[in-house]
């Protein structure tokens, strides 16, 4: 008999399963609740949809300076829902968007503006990634360049021809193959690293030949 | 040699990029009001509502408005440096009260002392917004043409008030 206070019996399942259904039911209406609670803080909608619509255009691409990272019609801050006011108002009093933004700007400057004009002070900013796109596509080509020149590929001298088909036919006396690969590998050390390529060939046809 | 020191350099370039980066405050946004005429309003006076007070009346003197508020945690923080700055006769400290309740605004200079030349009530921030305040503490310096020198944002400290504000203020003063 399992102990009384060991909760996973078999017998214990079907309880386990009722109290998780109850909680997440639960979690899910206390979660509505918030959600509802939420909701009756949002700022009434302005009476007139034609200003409301106007004034969302407009505040997609401004910049909430509390929260900084929510657009003035994002945010619910106190600052924002401010600078709705006074655009609605603006609308009202039959202000041009150019006129909006600019007294926005007037008071707050650029940094209002999710989409900086440019100017002295933000050429690094408009540039700066063209800039470094054209610094990476310069090393790029530098390195192409360099790597083209590094694997300049090698002749190779007739012995060695010689030896590599000698070494392809001979498939029976792998004796006598080891041995000359092994000699080859030898030539190739006191040949230095030029040689690469071939060594390369030549010892993964080594590791073929001798399966 | 030059294979070894480009990482190097671009770490170097990378690391003063970064440095300069991190230690930018991003809600210190710089204000375009800088040394440009004070926006001019004309507001009641907390404890005379039947006295209303003009920018104008304070061309010819250099002066601090500090933006503050019952609501805000920060003020609380500063209000002490501000009595003692008002105490000292250095400079007239004036209040904009930003969207505040009356009673409780006077509740509150009472608890914590009262500074202010004049508070000046702006109940729904019109002002406040006309002067780029974007929270609270702010405090300006305008001087004597009316044009504001210097904002602080946030709370003011004894650092940027022995560093900055009151070598500013004894600048502007000897200014005509």
């Amino acid at each position: 008999m399992m102990p009384q206070y060991f909760l996973f019996t078999i017998d214990n399942r079907e309880k386990i399963a009722g109290v998780l259904v109850c909680l997440a039911t639960f979690l899910l209406f206390s979660g509505l609740g918030w959600a509802q609670e939420a909701y009756k803080e949002a700022v009434p909608v302005a009476e007139d949809p034609e200003v409301e619509k106007r004034m969302l255009i407009l505040t997609e691409d401004l910049r909430c300076l509390v929260c900084q990272n929510e657009s003035i019609a994002d945010s619910r801050a106190e600052f924002s829902n401010d600078i709705r006011r006074i655009i609605r108002e603006q609308i009202k009093a039959n202000k041009t968007d150019a006129e909006i933004i600019d007294f926005l700007v007037d008071r707050y400057g650029d940094f209002v503006l999710y989409n900086p004009p440019m100017k002295a002070t933000t050429v690094l900013l408009w540039f700066g990634p063209l800039i470094m796109f054209m610094i990476g596509l310069w090393f790029l080509v530098r390195y192409l360049k360099m790597r083209r020149v590094q694997i300049e590929e090698v002749r190779l001298t007739e012995a060695d021809e010689k030896k590599i088909s000698a070494m392809l036919n001979d498939k029976t006396e792998s004796l006598q193959l080891q041995n000359s690969s092994e000699n080859l590998m030898k030539q190739e050390k006191t040949m230095g690293g030029k040689h690469q390529r071939t060594s390369e060939i030549s010892t993964n046809e080594n590791k073929g030949n001798k399966i | 040699m030059m294979r070894y020191l480009a990482p190097l350099f671009a770490f170097l370039v990378l690391a003063v990029f970064l440095f300069v980066g991190l230690s930018l405050n991003p809600r210190q946004v710089p204000s375009p009001l800088i040394d440009k005429p004070a926006p001019e309003f004309e507001l009641y006076n907390l404890h005379e509502p039947d006295k209303l007070f003009s920018s104008k009346d304070n061309l010819g003197k250099v002066w601090l408005l500090n933006v503050w508020a019952s609501w805000c945690i920060a003020c609380r923080d500063e209000h002490p440096l501000l009595v003692q700055l008002a105490k000292s006769g250095i400079v007239p400290v004036y209040g904009l009260n930003y969207k505040d309740e009356n009673t409780t605004a006077k509740q509150w200079l009472r608890l914590y002392g009262d500074p202010y030349v004049a508070s000046l009530v702006d109940p729904d921030g019109t002002v406040g917004i006309d002067y780029g305040v974007y929270g609270v503490p702010e405090t300006y310096v305008i001087d004597k043409q009316g044009i504001i020198r210097h904002k602080q944002i946030g709370p003011v400290t004894v650092d940027s008030l022995r560093n900055k504000i009151i070598p500013l203020i004894m600048e502007l003063q000897e200014q005509t």
